[in-house]
């Protein structure tokens, strides 16, 4: 083995002035910039109004999740995955409930298989929806902002009625989901969802597909080739964007998404303009899943019936012994994990958020580690960010669509 | 998975995933052989984490989560080092991307990764005295609010001083 790096000097986070006197400047951008959407620090070199160098400093959300998962538990950690993509909070929950099924290799009903595919697919079209928004904002063009948020109420509604919580919703458990869909859910959803396509194309499309300013902001800005993208881990919509078929809905399927028919956006130069289309279309194309998973819903139970992992029926509880041992068991331990380990990543919003988790045959799980797509994605800034503009670097932060709460954890 | 190059290494199981436990000189070599192996084309690197055993001798692990576009798979690379000596080649001369992920393996582990470029932390403050994901740190951490703000408070009078 070649010897271990220095350990780090407390100031290594500093940057250094590369060229002393150059007339370089540099320039805190963050942690507290509305562009960084959140609390991201890049400390930028310029030359003029060009970066030479970016240097992005993370952390400022840190709270420790992998810790907390591996001290609470699966079930009461839900909770907190609201807290990482906080624009898709039901697509966290759905993603780790799944992971912690796959390592307990438990098979879910088909209803609450679709009913997963809704709640993913309206999380992924809340988180672009705002992903378009504010990334517009960014650029200069406020009136898109207002008409996606009029579209993410009504999401927020449809959270509400089903899961009682607007915007934490911690809806799905390990086995199944903690409710059924209330009366009349489906078809406001199916609604909303055969509506918005339209709504897409008037109130974002017409504003800046063509708009010629917005075309000059994003064209050629912020290329990322294909081979960068895959090198750096990019996934996702910016992995899309620069031409990488790879969608995992399509290629690893899972809650029988082989089942719908959709296409899988692709961009082809792989700037800031191409990872603009390629939201727009997969909101269209979110929209078409929604469709036909409502139309095609199964019925039949929301969770598995075995009372190991998932809590029994109520009236059950209070009249029948097993039950009332099950029920027992699982809200003072949990569902319980095997000794095994496995990864599992599922195509949130903003990439692939992969899970591995170690099982040791308790509830707990022994380690949790999150692959946080936001993580992965703001890792290119340091080599995306030099020979950009100033105004350019709004663009691409907000091209790259990442969230600071799941980057930190 | 088949076509490793030694015989002493064998690929495992579970749920249908599939890893292989690799001696720590040879994790580069498997990791090249995976990337550019037409065949195998792992040409994706997922993630890179670390797992604490501390009853266990060597006692840290590293995994490396690969991805194969091609094959439509994914598979797993694991390896261990000990804690006097823990210490891991760098992924980051196959990938970029590995570069992050190994700096937030050392910073919540100690692990190293010989070769990295620029391994310091990256999610907790710079100075900051311990490893918080090794199972001996306490879920509740190792300071009081009060000696939290206190500490801050010095670090941020430090670095002032030092401001060229």
């Amino acid at each position: 083995m070649s010897a271990p790096p220095e350990a780090p000097s407390p100031l290594a986070r500093r940057v250094e002035r590369s060229v002393e006197d150059s007339g370089r400047i540099f320039l805190n951008m963050g942690p507290s910039h509305p562009s960084t959407h959140g609390v991201l620090r890049i400390v930028l070199e310029l030359d003029g109004e060009t970066v030479v160098r970016a240097e992005p400093d993370i952390g400022y959300l840190h709270r420790g999740m992998e810790k907390i998962a591996e001290t609470y538990g699966f079930t009461k950690f839900i909770p907190y995955t609201d807290r990482m993509d906080y624009l898709a909070p039901i697509a966290n929950n759905i993603a780790v409930c799944t992971a912690a099924e796959v390592l307990m290799g438990i098979d879910l009903p088909p209803r609450a298989k679709a009913i997963r595919v809704v709640c993913a697919e309206l999380g992924r079209i809340s988180s672009h929806l705002l992903g378009l928004g504010a990334f517009a904002m960014d650029v200069g063009a406020l009136t898109v902002f207002l008409y996606c948020f009029r579209e993410r109420e009504t999401i927020y509604n449809f959270m509400e009625s089903l899961t009682g919580a607007r915007f934490t919703v911690s809806y799905p458990r390990v086995g199944g989901l903690s409710r059924d869909m209330p009366e009349g859910w489906a078809d406001a959803v199916r609604r909303f969802a055969e509506g918005l396509p339209a709504r897409v194309d008037r109130d974002i499309e017409r504003l800046l597909t063509r708009n010629r300013i917005w075309i000059d902001r994003l064209q050629g800005v912020g290329t990322i080739p294909r081979e960068v993208a895959i090198s750096y881990g990019l996934t996702g919509p910016n992995l899309r964007g620069s031409g990488v078929e790879w969608d995992l809905r399509k290629e690893m399927p899972y809650f029988g998404y082989e089942q719908y028919e959709f296409d899988v956006p692709v961009g082809t130069k792989g700037d800031a303009y191409d990872r603009y289309l390629c939201r727009v279309e997969e909101i269209k194309e979110s929209a078409r899943i929604i469709r036909q998973a409502l139309e095609r819903m199964p019925s039949g139970p929301i969770s598995v019936g075995d009372g190991k992992t998932f809590l029994p029926p109520k009236e059950k509880v209070m009249t029948r012994m097993e039950e009332l041992i099950h029920q027992f068991m699982i809200v003072t331990e949990g569902p319980k994990a095997p000794v095994g380990e496995i990864f599992w990543a599922h195509e949130n919003p903003k990439g692939e958020l992969g899970f591995y988790i170690v099982g040791d045959g308790t509830a707990r799980p022994y380690r949790l580690r999150m692959r946080a797509p936001s993580f992965v994605n703001l890792s290119i800034l340091p080599w995306l960010l030099p020979g950009a503009m100033i105004s350019d670097t709004v663009a691409i932060l907000a091209s790259l669509d990442f969230v600071m709460g799941e980057c930190d954890r | 998975m088949e076509a490793f190059p030694d015989a002493g290494i064998e690929a495992r199981e579970f749920r249908g995933q599939w890893w292989i436990d690799v001696p720590r000189e040879r994790v580069l070599d498997v990791l090249r052989l995976l990337k550019e192996d037409p065949d195998l084309g792992f040409v994706f690197l997922n993630d890179v984490t670390c797992t604490d055993h501390p009853e266990e001798e060597p006692r840290f692990r590293v995994v490396w989560v690969l991805t194969s576009f091609s094959r439509k798979e994914r598979f797993r690379v694991r390896t261990r080092c000990p804690e006097e000596d823990p210490v891991v080649p760098s992924a980051t001369p196959l990938w970029a991307g590995a570069d992050w992920l190994e700096r937030e393996a050392f910073d919540m582990f100690g692990v190293k990764f010989a070769g990295h470029p620029d391994l310091r932390r990256i999610l907790m403050p710079e100075d900051f005295d311990a490893f918080p994901l090794r199972k001996e740190f306490p879920m509740e951490g190792t300071r009081s609010d009060r000696q939290w703000a206190k500490w801050v408070l010095e670090r941020a009078r430090r670095t002032e001083e030092g401001r060229p």
